[in-house]
């Protein structure tokens, strides 16, 4: 335990005053007086390389400005960029050669490539969702477009008539409803996976894994013949619900099921030494230490069901107005409304589409925010709060043990023997 | 007790063991009944499994016993026949799967070099704070909606492949699918011919399945034996040369299995495709021509003017995309496995 309190560090309340410090903590050697010379850089880029790249850059820019229009009659911004990169790589091969032999230069280039490649793919996620949000801003500065619905705005209507206020709502309830089913079916079910096991668990995991293969449509249809032809004869909130519940439950199963695994054995066993229950040592043990992975695993299952599109395409119905009733009638939800606006000609439908877009990928980009705060740490790993808590109850197990510990040996050595006895007696309790 | 079994045991070479009590307490048995909270927690559990098993298997087996129908009728031909008309019995996907599978080729032509790449990148070059960031946008890509892809798709990517279509079909027709012709056979040149094509719907979906591909790739490059990697360096290998012989022969069983992942997905993209691609019923060899199809496309596109029939025949697609897609996340997940227990017991 005073191994425990050291290794966490300063902000631990000093426990020195109850115990003697002398024969509780492990004692770290002091380095004062032993020379440390100044650190190496082995990381850093040296001159020359910043100047092959920022020379090679320049080359690539000049050959392909010189290419489109003065030389050669090509053009476009594509063909521009491709041009300029090939060069920029050529170059740079060449600059690097000057100095070092053929393994350098290859793996100069390909470190750059690699970059590159990096590059390439974040700026395209940068860019699909900053296009979305900058096309999005012709209809967000409307207040109406989060307050109304469409229920009285026509097609050739501006954009300070008519919202999406019906399909926030829409998305709302229909997540709620998916998500009502999915946390407890399927933490229970990667619970089953993990501590109860067998061979009917293997057969569980073998299906939900194989569920994850199942493209979103295939749910939504599988939801229409079988809810809304047959038993319902109607599309509503909740058919497009269990659509939804369809497509995130083996996600969520998958991740839990990985999350639960990555809990240590030696905790469980721990539990099962001391005598408690299975239920108790995963109520008590399991499920705390899974908990940060677990919400992240269902904050992403969730941003994951709330872009679902195709499923709710063929379940929930269009309409224009806000549905309270989720067992009656079409009820809308944001991906479907986006994928409806952008069907019409009108600009401003478009407008409303790309505002609509903007708000779905804004709540997707929260959600995303809250998982990484809540799941940024490994099961076991505990944030500042949870340390100094944990650290001031082994500090107070501690006094209880040794304070209570002293009392007892008081009471019980007879008033007869010498203190030194007492002391022994003391240090080993 | 082990006063007993000495007795027990000694009782032929003692003659006084009469006098000791034999078996006077029973061996315990180290069996426990379960509590009454872990039987209710066993229940629960098994309980919650079942339905999840209940719920997919009922989709697997709905789906099969209402594709029947349309599979009778259709037989073999359902495999060859390029037109879609269930209401006069001549229906196939042989035009639509063609398409789909075009669409999922040219995402992997997209999305397996940038992953890789990516993959690399994170795992081998990016250090500290910076990797755990790209990890983080990694998985955030995989978060985008798909109809967000989509938008992006049609009102921004459309326009600024077209010129890049036109060039390739101009200098490369030499090349069969990329040329883009009329049916006389005559070169096309304007926008509009290349439209709507397959290879814009196969850039976005690539797109939208490298930080699949990305995350599997990286963990089976991370899983790549230090001591190997080390070797490598101190056998005066660059980085490159050291990913060469030590981090891709390790991970190649990621870069194979998280590949197919990605075009299981690919295969079953539904959403941004539709906003892109012209639906026709033939097959279109030409990637950069306008008109494509693909099954989810086809099943969202059909599912709302269907008779009891054509929804049975649509369900007959579904289930054979279903099928595909099973097969290869099967095999996916059994290569992703087997190459990561092999990186282990190196």
């Amino acid at each position: 335990m005073t191994i425990l309190l050291d290794s966490i560090g300063m902000d631990s309340p000093d426990p020195s005053d109850t115990i003697d410090p002398q024969t509780h903590t492990t004692t770290i050697p002091s380095s004062a007086g032993i020379p440390v010379g100044p650190r190496r850089r082995v990381r850093g880029a040296r001159l020359d390389d910043r100047f092959n790249v920022l020379g090679a850059a320049a080359a690539g820019i000049a050959v392909a400005v010189l290419l489109f229009g003065w030389f050669t009659p090509l053009s476009g911004g594509v063909g521009w960029l491709l041009v300029a990169y090939l060069t920029f790589i050529g170059f740079y091969a060449l600059l690097v050669s000057f100095a070092s032999d053929w393994q350098e230069v290859k793996d100069r280039v390909m470190a750059v490539l690699l970059a590159s490649a990096g590059v390439l793919l974040f700026g395209a996620l940068v860019f699909v969702v900053a296009f979305t949000l900058v096309r999005g801003q012709e209809a967000l500065p409307h207040l109406n477009f989060f307050t109304q619905s469409m229920e009285l705005a026509g097609p050739l209507d501006g954009l300070d008539v008519g919202g999406i206020v019906h399909a926030i709502l829409g998305t709302l309830m229909q997540i709620s409803m998916a998500l009502a089913v999915t946390i407890p079916l399927g933490i229970m079910t990667a619970l089953f996976l993990n501590e109860v096991g067998g061979k009917f668990a293997r057969f569980v995991r073998t299906i939900s894994d194989a569920m994850t293969a199942l493209p979103s449509i295939v749910a939504g249809l599988f939801v229409y013949s079988a809810i809304i032809v047959l038993i319902t004869h109607q599309r509503s909130g909740f058919a497009a619900a269990m659509a939804i519940t369809v497509m995130m439950l083996p996600i969520v199963i998958r991740a839990s099921d990985i999350v639960l695994r990555l809990v240590a054995g030696n905790l469980r066993e721990a539990a099962y030494a001391l005598g408690s229950t299975r239920w108790r040592t995963v109520w008590h043990v399991v499920l705390p230490t899974a908990r940060p992975g677990l919400a992240t695993a269902v904050i992403l299952g969730t941003a994951r069901g709330i872009g679902e599109t195709s499923p709710v395409l063929l379940t929930s119905g269009v309409t224009a107005v806000v549905n309270w009733n989720p067992f009656e009638g079409p009820m809308i939800s944001l991906p479907l409304q986006v994928f409806d606006f952008i069907k019409s000609p009108e600009p401003n439908m478009i407008a409303r589409g790309f505002g609509s877009a903007a708000v779905l990928i804004l709540l997707v980009l929260a959600l995303f925010a809250i998982a990484r705060v809540i799941g940024g740490k490994g099961p076991g790993q505990l944030g500042r709060r949870q340390q100094q808590r944990v650290v001031a109850a082994s500090a107070r197990d501690l006094q209880r043990i040794t304070v209570n510990g002293v009392r007892r040996a008081r009471l019980h050595v007879p008033p007869s023997l010498p203190p030194s006895d007492l002391n022994a007696k003391e240090t080993s309790s | 007790m082990p006063h007993t079994t000495f007795a027990s045991m000694s009782s032929r070479s003692a003659p006084d063991a009469e006098t000791l009590p034999v078996e006077t307490e029973t061996r315990r048995s180290l069996i426990s009944r379960p509590s009454v909270s872990d039987r209710v927690f066993r229940s629960v559990a098994f309980t919650a499994g079942l339905i999840t098993v209940a719920i997919m298997l009922a989709v697997g087996v709905f789906l099969s016993f209402r594709a029947s129908d349309a599979l009778g009728v259709a037989g073999l031909s359902f495999l060859t026949e390029q037109d879609w008309a269930p209401e006069s019995q001549t229906f196939g996907i042989a035009a639509v799967l063609f398409g789909t599978i075009t669409i999922a080729l040219i995402a992997m032509c997209v999305a397996v070099p940038l992953a890789v790449g990516t993959a690399l990148l994170i795992s081998e070059v990016a250090q500290g704070r910076l990797r755990a960031t790209l990890v983080t946008l990694v998985d955030l890509m995989a978060a985008v909606p798909s109809v967000v892809f989509g938008l992006w798709g049609v009102f921004f990517l459309q326009a600024n492949v077209i010129p890049v279509a036109r060039w390739i079909s101009t200098y490369f027709d030499w090349i069969p699918f990329f040329r883009v012709q009329d049916a006389t056979g005559h070169a096309l040149t304007e926008a509009s011919a290349f439209t709507s094509s397959a290879l814009i719907a196969g850039i976005v979906v690539g797109l939208m399945v490298v930080p699949t591909q990305t995350s599997v790739m990286r963990e089976a490059f991370s899983q790549a034996p230090i001591g190997e990697r080390e070797a490598a360096f101190a056998l005066g290998s660059t980085r490159w040369g050291m990913i060469g012989a030590v981090v891709l022969p390790f991970g190649r069983g990621g870069i194979i299995g998280g590949t197919m992942l990605g075009l299981g997905r690919a295969l079953g993209e539904t959403i941004a495709v539709y906003m892109i691609i012209s639906p026709i019923f033939t097959i279109n060899w030409e990637v950069l021509k306008t008109g494509t199809n693909s099954v989810s496309a086809l099943i969202a596109l059909r599912y709302g003017e269907s008779s009891s029939f054509g929804l049975s025949a649509l369900m007959a697609a579904g289930l054979v995309l279903f099928l595909i897609t099973l097969v290869i996340n099967f095999t996916a997940s059994s290569i992703v496995a087997r190459s990561r227990s092999g990186a282990e017991s190196n």
